[in-house]
């Protein structure tokens, strides 16, 4: 039998065109006429705006135009945040695609100018005078809430943008009846996401038919039409949005932003085509940031090693505004998660969105589930040593156990299904764990500090339904849709909604095309991002492209396959009941050489000379899908550090990733969404750290400052997996986008900690600087 | 990321960039461009003139003499780093040079550049001072040599005068049982030194009968440790000898104040952990002398 090309790991199609340079990227769009923007942003992270002059830059050489604030009021409405979380009392301030007498980040645009080309752009910026009077910054969350910080706002007091509680059992209670309670303060680290390609728009607008083209690199080009119908006022049967290859967003191309709107009115107004890209300076204090909590967090427990409780408080920096999803982040992706693959009994936790004078945060690979794994595995891990148990045995005890088929969170989620001691025992047996502990103490002895840390993790995305979506105030549907059409000699064209970035899903929808219907995958051609010629997405982020893009997709070949068996039995004069399928091949039971292939269907589809009775021509079908539920991939990590205790530098040796996505469409890409998402979060334990001054000034804002994981830093990636389909998923599969991230950053964490116990270091904020780990030596040393 | 408009003049040979030079105040000499692009493209620098002496031959190249190694400014890091004679006579100056940024950098990147730019925390200052090298440089007023220590004067300090122009870096040839070696602590993000270390030590019938330590990154401009230099002189460099002698180098360093720090290690904290890197700098150098 043929190898089944669903679970192939067959090349990525896109890789050609991406590794040879020949990718079409928003950039490399350049139209007849067109001009360039650029942005004035505030050099002040809080201030009022007293004078703009604009003068001299309008009549720099090559300027074609300089707008402020009063050129924008009624035609651009402000930025919409689409996440109006309930029950939380959200206020969501103004805000301003130019900001409008005061300044609240040092990313607030200012001014726009329009010139020729970009470097006379960059010149007139220049020769734009703004007087500003500085007003008293804040930025972090903690200190923004207090009594006395700063305001940023002045309708919205305490800087609160909301607070959200989740509570499930008596959490009070099982810390009154507790044995044993474990506290920790974590700081999850501000982190700038930094995808290869910047942002960037191109819009081009005809004023005669009122029709709008704007090519810009989004994660989800249906959202951002929709969005811009709102802000600029172009509906959205005249804006076509063309996402063309899309250099990666991990979550910061999820918003919508300033910038674009100001490139469409620029368009629009002017009558040309306007191109905006940002520098990459601009990529750091304007493009939206990640995590920033502070989160306390305590857990109730018995000595023998059962988890009675959690509670936790999470102050979560929101920036100066709320992004287009940000507040669903800290609160529904997050705090629904707090119970990971334990049964915990209680759980409460308070989390308040809190304004600071910052970049605005989002989604960031992994969006809440990092923070929420990173609670619950490192008090698992304060658990063991407080109780002298092997974290292990601690992560047994309490694991919830296998199920196939929906176990119940007290935060209200339904996992979908999972075997969490399986993974963990193939992890460990892989690393054995056993040797791995003995080497650690032979180690010592050597003194030298090996730390190991073990995670197990499980997720929500393939983010639906989206009746759920209205019930937590998603201002969207989350369902996704395809089209498939065959051609009359069987070659398939695929019109899908979702928004793949860098993930390969060309290759995969081929895969699943081919799979469901015995074509071969260079058969079929795959169509996305420009909002003109497939059908409504909701974009690709949580992890939900292939979970529920994909599903809709092989939902629709499905419908493809029965009505070609209605043809195929009509034209071998055969009843319906009495056909069978196989690779792509229909035939009669019991009789083979009555067949037709899928390809024979297709030609005789489209010439209808034979049509069976109400049968329509043509191959054609389309499915909206709605999943029923979230999908939970899970799984378990390993990392072993050796920490080099005379510099605080800290080396990471070894790191296993065994997760859990569902049956692989393609291991390959499986593969590599791990490795991309593991080193993000190995980034984030170790290297990663957005750090504002006194003064609210963004003072890592380059590649200088601003350390990012290499490969010449890290081990080998041993990739594992275990596979539990989704029971109500039609292919079974989960997400694996964010994966690696969810689970790597603690992972990492906790083996460092490891490391560093027997010389009593109790706690080091991230990231593991040589510096801190360094100073927190001496200080276990002093004490 | 747009650099300001500037006069763009290429040189055929020295002669014509120092007319070139002094015909033009002000003017920017650009070479692999990964110092001065950076400025411009942020406007950090926003020169008139930008003369371009990349492709001029005579400053390129690696000779050897009887008793000098010469470096041609325009000489990459890239075939410093893989030059089988820089590796034989200056061994250090091929190991610093191969840890210098990423192979992109070190394929543009030059040595003259590097010097010239005088970055506290470059590599290639450090192991020049520790090794006794001296820089050849051609000005209006005819040609001079100066030697690495008096050349590097302090944050992108040096001797160079307005219209000077870079001709050689001379570096004396390893001589018996000396040993070189850099270490270096380097920053996650941009590759540059928070701490560079280099040391030669030369032994002469199992002790130590000179010692050179250039100290680099904590420092506006690299020193040379006196301190660690005399403590192993005479000495038989075990591991004691070496750890002993490197705890020495706090009082080389100079005043707390002047010491460089940041976001990612503060001056405190390099000075508290120079001595580890002078100790593994020379444990390698005296393994290589013997």
């Amino acid at each position: 039998m043929a190898t089944r090309i669903f679970g192939s790991g067959i090349r990525r199609r896109e890789d050609p065109r991406l590794l040879t340079g020949t990718a079409t990227y928003t950039d490399d769009i350049t139209l007849p006429d067109m001009l360039h923007a650029a942005m004035l942003r505030s050099p002040y992270a809080h201030a009022t705006i007293t004078r703009i002059d604009t003068g001299k830059a309008a009549a720099a050489p090559g300027v074609v135009a300089v707008y402020t604030s009063a050129d924008i009021e009624g035609a651009l409405q402000p930025v919409p945040c689409a996440w109006l979380l309930p029950d939380s009392d959200l206020k969501v301030a103004g805000y301003p695609c130019i900001a409008k007498d005061v300044v609240r980040y040092t990313g607030d645009i200012v001014a726009v100018v329009v010139a020729e080309n970009r470097y006379q752009a960059a010149d007139a910026l220049d020769l734009i005078e703004v007087d500003y009077e500085p007003l008293p910054t804040v930025s972090d969350p903690e200190s923004a809430a207090k009594s006395g910080a700063p305001q940023l706002h002045s309708d919205i007091p305490g800087n609160q943008a909301f607070h959200w509680v989740v509570s499930g059992g008596d959490a009070d209670t099982a810390f009154e009846n507790a044995e044993v309670v474990v506290k920790e303060r974590i700081r999850q680290q501000r982190l700038i996401p930094n995808a290869m390609e910047p942002r960037a728009a191109v819009a081009q607008y005809n004023q005669a038919t009122g029709e709008l083209t704007l090519w810009n690199t989004t994660q989800n080009p249906h959202i951002v039409r929709f969005l811009n119908s709102v802000v600029t006022g172009v509906p959205e049967d005249k804006c076509r949005v063309i996402a063309p290859e899309v250099g990666g967003g991990f979550g910061s191309k999820i918003p919508v932003y300033p910038g674009d709107f100001l490139t469409v009115f620029c368009a629009k107004t002017i009558g040309r085509p306007v191109k905006w890209t940002e520098t990459r300076s601009e990529g750091y204090t304007a493009t939206t940031h990640g995590r920033d909590h502070i989160q306390d967090v305590e857990l109730a427990g018995t000595r023998d090693g059962k988890i009675t409780g959690l509670r936790c408080t999470v102050h979560a920096g929101m920036g100066a505004y709320l992004s287009t999803a940000a507040p669903g982040i800290p609160t529904i992706l997050h705090g629904l998660m707090l119970s990971g693959c334990y049964a915990i009994p209680a759980i409460k936790e308070d989390v308040y969105g809190i304004y600071t004078n910052t970049v605005p945060v989002e989604a960031y690979r992994g969006a809440g589930r990092p923070e929420a794994t990173f609670m619950i595995e490192r008090l698992v891990d304060l658990f063991a040593t407080e109780i002298g148990m092997d974290p292990v045995d601690v992560r047994r005890k309490n694991f919830i156990p296998r199920f196939e088929n929906g176990h119940d969170t007290v935060t209200g989620l339904t996992y979908d299904s999972g075997d969490y001691p399986a993974a963990l025992t193939k992890a460990l047996d892989h690393v054995g764990y056993a040797g791995l502990r003995k080497d650690q103490a032979n180690a010592l002895e050597n003194n030298r500090y090996v730390g190991i840390g073990i995670t197990s993790y499980v997720e929500i995305c393939g983010l639906g339904p989206s009746q759920v979506a209205g019930a937590i105030g998603f201002q969207g549907g989350l369902w996704e849709s395809a089209i498939v059409r065959f051609h009359p000699t069987g070659k398939v064209h695929v019109f899908i909604g979702a928004s793949p970035h860098g993930q390969g899903e060309e290759t995969t929808f081929a895969q699943i095309v081919a799979d469901e219907i015995g074509v071969d995958p260079n058969d079929v051609k795959i169509f996305h991002g420009d909002t003109d010629t497939t059908p409504m997405g909701w974009g690709t982020y949580g992890s939900r492209t292939t979970a529920v893009g994909g599903a809709a997709l092989a939902l629709t070949v499905r419908k493809i396959r029965d009505k070609a068996k209605v043809i195929a039995a009509h034209l071998l004069e055969a009843a319906v009941a009495d056909m069978e399928y196989e690779n792509g091949t229909f035939f009669v039971k019991g009789s083979a050489d009555k067949s037709k292939t899928i390809q024979d269907v297709a030609l005789m589809a489209h010439l209808a000379w034979n049509m069976p009775e109400g049968v329509e021509a043509g191959l054609e079908a389309s499915t909206f899908y709605d999943p029923p539920n979230f999908v939970f991939p899970y799984g378990t990590h390993v990392a072993v550090v050796e920490v080099d205790i005379e510099t605080g530098q800290v080396n990471l040796t070894r790191y296993v990733a065994l997760d859990d996505c569902g049956p692989q469409i393609n291991p390959t890409i499986v593969a590599g969404q791990v490795h991309g998402g593991v080193v993000q979060g190995i980034g984030q334990a170790l290297l990663e750290e957005a750090v504002y001054d006194e003064n609210a000034q963004l003072i890592s804002g380059s590649m200088l400052d601003y350390a990012l994981p290499r490969a010449d830093g890290l081990p080998d990636i041993e990739v594992l997996s275990t596979v539990t389909p989704s029971p109500h998923n039609p292919i079974g599969v989960k997400g694996i986008g964010e994966a690696g991230t969810i689970a790597s950053t603690v992972t990492v964490y906790n083996a460092v900690m490891d490391a560093l116990r027997p010389l009593g270091v109790k706690q080091v904020d991230m990231p593991f600087t040589p510096e801190r780990v360094w100073r927190a030596i001496q200080e276990a040393k002093g004490s | 990321m747009f650099a300001a408009d500037f006069e763009y003049y290429r040189a055929g040979s020295v002669t014509e960039a120092g007319d070139l030079l002094q015909k033009h105040s002000g003017a920017k000499l650009l070479a692999g461009g990964h110092s001065l692009i950076p400025l411009l493209k942020l406007r950090l620098a926003v020169p008139e003139t930008v003369i371009d002496i990349g492709r001029i031959a005579e400053l390129k190249g690696i000779t050897v003499s009887d008793s000098t190694l010469r470096v041609g400014p325009l000489t990459t890091h890239a075939e410093i780093a893989v030059s089988a004679d820089v590796r034989k006579h200056a061994h250090a100056l091929a190991e610093a040079a191969g840890q210098i940024g990423d192979p992109a950098v070190r394929n543009r990147g030059t040595i003259g550049g590097n010097v010239a730019h005088a970055d506290p925390a470059s590599d290639l200052p450090t192991v020049l001072c520790a090794l006794g090298a001296s820089v050849g440089v051609q000005g209006p007023g005819g040609s001079r040599t100066i030697a690495c220590t008096d050349f590097f004067q302090g944050v992108m300090t040096t001797a160079l005068g307005e219209n000077d122009l870079l001709t050689s870096i001379d570096v004396p040839v390893a001589g018996r049982g000396q040993g070189s070696a850099y270490a270096k602590f380097s920053h996650p993000a941009s590759r540059y030194a928070v701490i560079g270390v280099a040391a030669s030590v030369t032994l002469d019938g199992g002790r130590c009968s000179a010692a050179a330590v250039s100290v680099g990154g904590v420092v506006p401009a690299p020193v040379r440790a006196g301190s660690v230099e005399q403590a192993l002189v005479g000495q038989v460099l075990s591991d004691e000898v070496i750890a002993a002698a490197a705890g020495a180098v706090g009082g080389d360093l100079g005043a707390d104040e002047d010491l460089l720090g940041d976001i990612f290690a503060s001056a405190d904290y390099r000075r508290s952990v120079t001595p580890i890197w002078v100790r593994r700098a020379l444990a390698v150098a005296a393994e290589r002398a013997g």
